[in-house]
This record gives C-alpha cells, sequence and structure tokens, in this order.
C-alpha cells in the first residue's frame, strides 16, 4: 500500500490513491441497510430500493400475464408514438453527448484520472476490452451484424437512410448502377448505429458514477452522479426513485433480451441443425444459460465475468478473421476504408434531427436504438465504471467511445460487407436475400451469411456458441450491477443476493415466454429510454462540476 | 517455531472474530513474534470506508489497539481485491506471500451443507496456503 499522507480537509478522509476532491457528506453507505441473516444466508440489502425494485418487477409481470393483449396494446403503441415523436430529442441528445465526450478528450479535464491522481488501472487492456464489448455490445454485433446492412442495402418497405437508392426491382433484379451508393449508405448507416454514438451514451453513464465514486468517495449507485444537483436530499426519495427505476430497467431489459434471445438462438438451431423450435427447447435454454450465467456469479467478477469475455473475444475474432479471410481478405479490407470515409461524410447529414425525411430509417431505426440503448445505460455504465478505475478521463473516452468505433465498424464491414456482396452476387439464390429482403426473418440473417462460407455448419455452431456466452456475461454482469444498486452501492454485499437476483432474471424471462408478454415489456423497457435520456443530459452537466473540482488536483 | 503470524480480520464483524483474534495475541506472546493484522478491501467505497486508504487506515487504529490491549508488536497490511465476497481467499494468499507470514490463524464457522452450493471464507486457505494454518472454530 502507498504511504499516502494527503487527508482531505473538509472531510477528515484520507484521499484515494494520490489527491482527489472528495464529497463532505454524513451519508454512510450502508446505513439504509437491512442486514439480517436468513439461516446459513447473509442478507445486506438497500430498504427502499430492493423490496420496492423486486416487488413492482413482480406487479409488472403479473399485469402483462393477466392482460396480456392490453399489455401488448398498450406498449406497443406507446413505444413507437415516444419514438417518432421524440426523435428529434433522442438524436439531438445523442449528439451532445458525442461533442461532450470528444471536448473532453482534448480538454485539460482529460488529464483527470478516476480513483485519485496516482490510482494504477485494475485490469490490463485485454480483459478490459473484452469485458466493455462482452457487456455492452456483444449479443448486438452478433445479431445486427449482418441484417442491418443487408437490411439497408435492399429494403424494399421504404426505409432506407437518408433515402438511399433502392438496388433491386420490384421483381428482385439487380439494378447495377445503384449498387455502389446503396451499399456505402448501408454501411454507413449501419456505422453510425453502432460506432461513436452509442458508446457516447455508455461512457458519460460509465464516467459520471467513476469519478463519483472512486474519487468522491460516494456509493457506487446510479443516484451518486446526481450529489452536484440534488445535494443530500440524494439520498431520500429522490435517489431512491433514480436507483429503482434503473433496477427495474435493468432486470426487463435483461430478461427480455433473454427471453427473445432465447426465441433466436431456437430459430438459429432449427436453421442449422433442425431442432424444432417450441417453447419447451426456448425454456431449456433459459434455463441453461441462467445456470452457466450461476457458476460464473459465484466465482465473482475476475473469475467469472471477465474469463467469459475474454473467452468470447478470442472466439468472436477468430470467427471475424475466418468470415474476413474466406470472403476476401483484400476485398474486405478496401470495404473497411471506404466504410469508415463514408461514415466520416455521412456522420453529420445522419446524426441531423431536424428536416428529414427518411421517417421510416430515423424513427424506426435510429430513435429507437438510441432509446434502447439509453436504457440499458444504468446497467452498462455502471459495469463499465467498476472495471475502469485507474484511467485518466482521457484515456477512458478513448477507449471506450474511440476504439470500440472502429471495432464496430470494421466488423460491420466484415460480416455486413460479406452479406451485400453475397446478395448481389447470388441475386436469385442468396440465402441473405431469402431471409432478410424476400422475406424478414432477422434471427435467420447471421446464419444465411455463413451459409455461403465453408464450413457452414462448424461456424453457424460457433455463431450460436458466441450468442449463448454472451448471454450469460450480459445476466452476470447485469446480476452484479442489479446487486450493487440493490445493497446501496455496496459492492461487497454477501454473494446469494447476486445468486438470486440472476436466478429472478431467468425467471422472469421463463414466465414471459411462456405467459407471453416479452414483446409488450421490452417495448415499456425501450419507453424508458425518454426519461433516462433526460437523465444523462443532467449527468453530463454533473460530470463537468465533478471535473472542474478534480483538476485541481492534477 | 513461528516468526510471524497473520490474522485476517474482518472490521465490519470484530465481534466474532474474538476466539481467532485472542488466540492470535496468544501465540504471538508465546513466540514473541509480531502478528500483522490483514484485511480485504475492494477499491470502490465501501460501509466501512470511502477508499483504500481510509481502510489501511482503520486498519492500521486496530492494529495499534490490539497491541496495546494484548502488549504484543501489531503491524496492518490491507489487500486490495476487484470484487472482496468472490476473492478473500485469493487476496489472503497473496497477502502471506507480501507479509511473509509463517502462521495463518482464521475464524471459520462450523462447517455446513451451504458450503457445497458457496465455499466459506478460508477453506480454500486452509487447504492450499504453503504455510500453517489455524482455524479457530466460534
Amino acid at each position: 500500500m502507498s504511504d499516502n499522507t494527503d487527508i482531505d480537509e473538509t472531510t477528515g478522509i484520507p484521499a484515494p490513491e494520490g489527491a482527489s476532491e472528495l464529497i463532505d457528506t454524513d451519508y454512510e453507505i450502508g446505513q439504509d441497510n437491512i442486514e439480517t441473516q436468513i439461516g446459513p444466508v447473509g442478507l445486506d440489502i438497500h430498504n427502499p430500493v430492493f423490496l420496492i425494485s423486486g416487488v413492482s418487477v413482480v406487479v409488472f409481470v403479473i399485469y402483462a400475464l393477466l392482460a396480456p393483449q392490453q399489455a401488448a396494446d398498450f406498449f406497443g403503441w406507446l413505444r413507437p408514438t415516444l419514438t417518432s415523436t421524440f426523435d428529434g430529442f433522442f438524436l439531438s441528445a445523442a449528439n451532445i453527448f458525442v461533442l461532450f465526450c470528444l471536448v473532453l478528450v482534448v480538454s485539460p479535464y482529460g488529464s483527470v484520472r478516476l480513483g485519485g491522481a496516482e490510482a494504477t488501472p485494475d485490469y490490463g487492456y485485454a480483459g478490459w476490452f473484452a469485458m466493455l464489448f462482452a457487456a455492452g455490445m456483444g449479443i448486438g454485433l452478433m445479431f445486427f451484424g449482418v441484417l442491418e446492412p443487408a437490411y439497408y442495402f435492399g429494403t424494399p418497405w421504404g426505409d432506407e437512410p437518408l433515402g438511399a437508392v433502392r438496388p433491386f426491382t420490384e421483381d428482385g433484379a439487380l439494378i447495377p448502377e445503384n449498387v455502389d451508393a446503396a451499399r456505402r449508405m448501408a454501411l454507413a448507416a449501419t456505422s453510425y448505429h453502432w460506432a461513436l454514438h452509442p458508446w457516447a451514451i455508455y461512457a458519460i453513464v460509465a464516467l459520471a458514477l467513476a469519478l463519483f465514486s472512486y474519487n468522491k468517495g460516494l456509493p457506487l449507485s446510479i443516484r451518486s452522479a446526481f450529489y452536484p444537483i440534488l445535494g443530500e436530499r440524494v439520498w431520500g426519495w429522490w435517489g431512491h426513485t433514480i436507483d429503482i427505476v434503473a433496477v427495474f430497467a435493468t432486470l426487463f431489459g435483461l430478461a427480455t433480451s433473454l427471453g427473445l434471445g432465447a426465441q433466436q438462438a431456437n430459430a438459429g438451431l432449427e436453421y442449422v441443425y433442425g431442432i424444432p423450435s417450441n417453447v419447451t427447447v426456448q425454456v431449456i435454454l433459459i434455463i441453461g444459460i441462467t445456470a452457466v450465467a450461476l457458476v460464473s456469479v459465484l466465482r465473482g467478477l475476475d473469475g467469472g465475468v471477465k474469463v467469459l469475455s475474454e473467452i468470447n473475444m478470442i472466439v468472436a475474432i477468430a470467427l471475424l478473421l475466418f468470415v474476413l479471410f474466406t470472403a476476401g481478405a483484400v476485398g474486405i479490407f478496401v470495404d473497411f476504408g471506404k466504410t469508415l470515409a463514408a461514415y466520416a461524410q455521412e456522420l453529420i447529414p445522419l446524426s441531423n434531427p431536424f428536416g428529414r425525411e427518411d421517417d421510416g430509417y430515423r424513427e424506426g431505426w435510429t430513435a429507437f436504438y438510441w432509446a434502447w440503448w439509453i436504457s440499458w445505460s444504468p446497467f452498462v455504465g455502471m459495469f463499465i465504471a467498476r472495471v475502469s478505475r485507474g484511467r485518466t478521463v482521457r484515456e477512458f473516452i478513448t477507449c471506450v467511445l474511440i476504439i470500440p468505433s472502429v471495432v464496430c465498424i470494421f466488423w460491420m464491414a466484415v460480416f455486413g460487407g460479406t452479406a451485400i456482396n453475397d446478395m448481389i452476387a447470388n441475386v436469385d439464390a442468396s440465402a441473405v436475400k431469402a431471409n432478410v429482403i424476400d422475406a424478414y426473418k432477422p434471427e435467420l440473417s447471421l446464419f444465411a451469411m455463413l451459409d455461403g462460407l465453408p464450413l457452414a455448419a462448424i461456424t453457424s455452431t460457433v455463431g450460436i456458441v458466441l450468442v449463448i456466452v454472451f448471454f450469460v456475461t450480459s445476466s452476470d454482469s447485469g446480476s452484479l450491477v442489479i446487486d450493487t444498486i440493490t445493497a446501496g452501492g455496496k459492492i461487497d454485499a454477501p454473494v446469494p443476493q447476486r445468486v438470486f437476483w440472476c436466478t429472478f432474471e431467468g425467471l422472469v424471462a421463463i414466465v414471459l415466454l411462456i405467459g407471453g408478454g416479452l414483446g409488450s415489456l421490452q417495448a415499456m423497457v425501450i419507453s424508458t429510454g425518454l426519461p433516462f435520456t433526460v437523465v444523462l443530459l443532467v449527468m453530463c452537466w454533473c460530470i463537468f462540476k465533478g471535473l472542474m473540482q478534480e483538476h485541481k488536483h492534477i | 517455531m513461528f516468526k510471524r503470524i497473520m490474522a485476517p480480520v474482518d472490521l465490519a464483524h470484530v465481534e466474532r472474530l474474538a476466539a481467532a483474534l485472542d488466540c492470535a495475541a496468544d501465540l504471538a506472546k508465546h513466540y514473541g513474534v509480531p502478528i500483522v493484522y490483514v484485511g480485504v478491501t475492494s477499491s470502490a467505497p465501501g460501509k466501512l470506508a470511502h477508499n483504500p486508504q481510509e481502510f489501511a487506515q482503520k486498519l492500521d487504529a486496530f492494529a495499534t489497539s490490539e497491541a496495546a490491549r494484548h502488549n504484543i508488536e501489531a503491524l496492518s497490511h490491507a489487500a486490495i481485491a476487484h470484487d472482496p465476497t468472490t476473492e478473500i481467499d485469493d487476496a489472503l494468499m497473496r497477502a502471506i506471500g507480501e507479509t511473509g507470514a509463517d502462521l495463518v490463524v482464521m475464524a471459520s464457522h462450523v462447517p455446513n451443507v451451504i458450503d457445497y452450493i458457496w465455499p466459506s471464507n478460508g477453506g480454500k486457505l486452509a487447504e492450499r496456503a504453503k504455510c500453517s494454518v489455524m482455524v479457530v472454530r466460534a
């Protein structure tokens, strides 16, 4: 341990590694907790947050089961209404987040270090990146990597990005002179959704939580980021509400994704192995995923999530390289260069919130994505904060925003570019075109693309395994985050609590899968993206105020 | 026989460790060797401390009070784990190496069926540590 004798004058607490600006509050972490023992099992839960979150989750599940049509109608109306009414708001907010992050990188505040001026990183780059991707985007890249570029390339439903030209006639024949423009726009529009903007959303939340926790000594919970605005009220019902909504959105986000993911994995298994697509198989998949996630939870952060994330990263890179080299590496590298250029050129038009005519794309895809990612941001942001201590703000934003953006664009160029090439080269027989354009079966898009390459059975199996392990890491890291928030920011609550949340989430997924309600409750979660957008904008301001004080100590 | 005794301490539940701590202090007096009190903390703020530095300070204060109480030489060593509840054994194993202890005196509960599902603190330590380990049951 370093011999650090800096004592913060206002609080009397020694500074963390190197000087930082601790916040003077009388709140003691865990003061609202109930600590007890049920038999051999210890409990350490935050009084209102744990109980209200748990009860409200049960209430919503019962509602969805008892009134499935009403739930489907209501949320099926609410979510699209929000994303179409507030699309300008979502797009503007996301632009603000990107700009804010980029400004921080070049500003002097970029030198502030998370954890104190002399802190050293908790994790090395490899493990850190693996966990960032597994928590933030793994499932999405697998599911949308082929689907989205192929969709934008040939969609017959009028939602091309920025009025791009269609490369197919009504009968499905190719129009050669439109191909290049359509392909360019398809890849640029996809990159827009997976590069700077989503990572900026996660970076903002992660930065706020890390700053107020590691540097200022507040509990690691969403509410702590609001101390500059709310002051001591953040320990009362303001804070309880913020935390409860975060737990709620995280739990339902994970449970509904798990349920829908089980359906997708089942569809993939049917396509590759002929395993029948039915609820029984899907329930077995959920039980299997939850069981593996439980083992990972018991092994903890380093022994569980980190190990699985690293394994998955290696396997994903292997799959990427396989597709790259069997589909023509040189062509894809050229594609990648062109995609980067196209992204840079189309970034401003695509992120323009007003005066556009591509409603189908802007509302149905962009606003939908932003709302979805913003509703996931408490979970992903908190997890990223947990593993990012010791990095400077500049390093943090570079590694959470810029590098993953480049990687995601490369991923899209490889998977999406290959899929588009397949659609062009085999207009009549392309499996990708059959499953994305002619008939919309999004869950099969990845397998359809792999079908056109050698060793399809092996690569498809690898793809299914990757998706399943990404679900496991999401479930595990999600349980960790929910446990921390419901324990009042304590990361050392008894392990049985994490086991409870992990199991509960699997149970909610199974119940909704069998009783119906996955789609409607996912729509509900995405609807929380609207209030959370306001929360994130406030967080930007709080980060700015927090960094201003830390800057004195650099 | 022993040159340095290590006593793992959970500062949040010191009262449960009374037997083990007294035993460690008695052994230290008998052999005339120092005790190193080891605590495991995380880098995120927790109930005991806002940061690892504060935890180290509190542990040091505890060691000083134990030294005065038992009239022995006492040191402290704070170990940081990323995920304390699941990594205590590994953190303590590292601490054995870092402190140069050749005897660990620690508290443990009476084994029960739950240990098959999630292992007890210290179970692995007693098995794998290269030095002597004395487990004092509550």
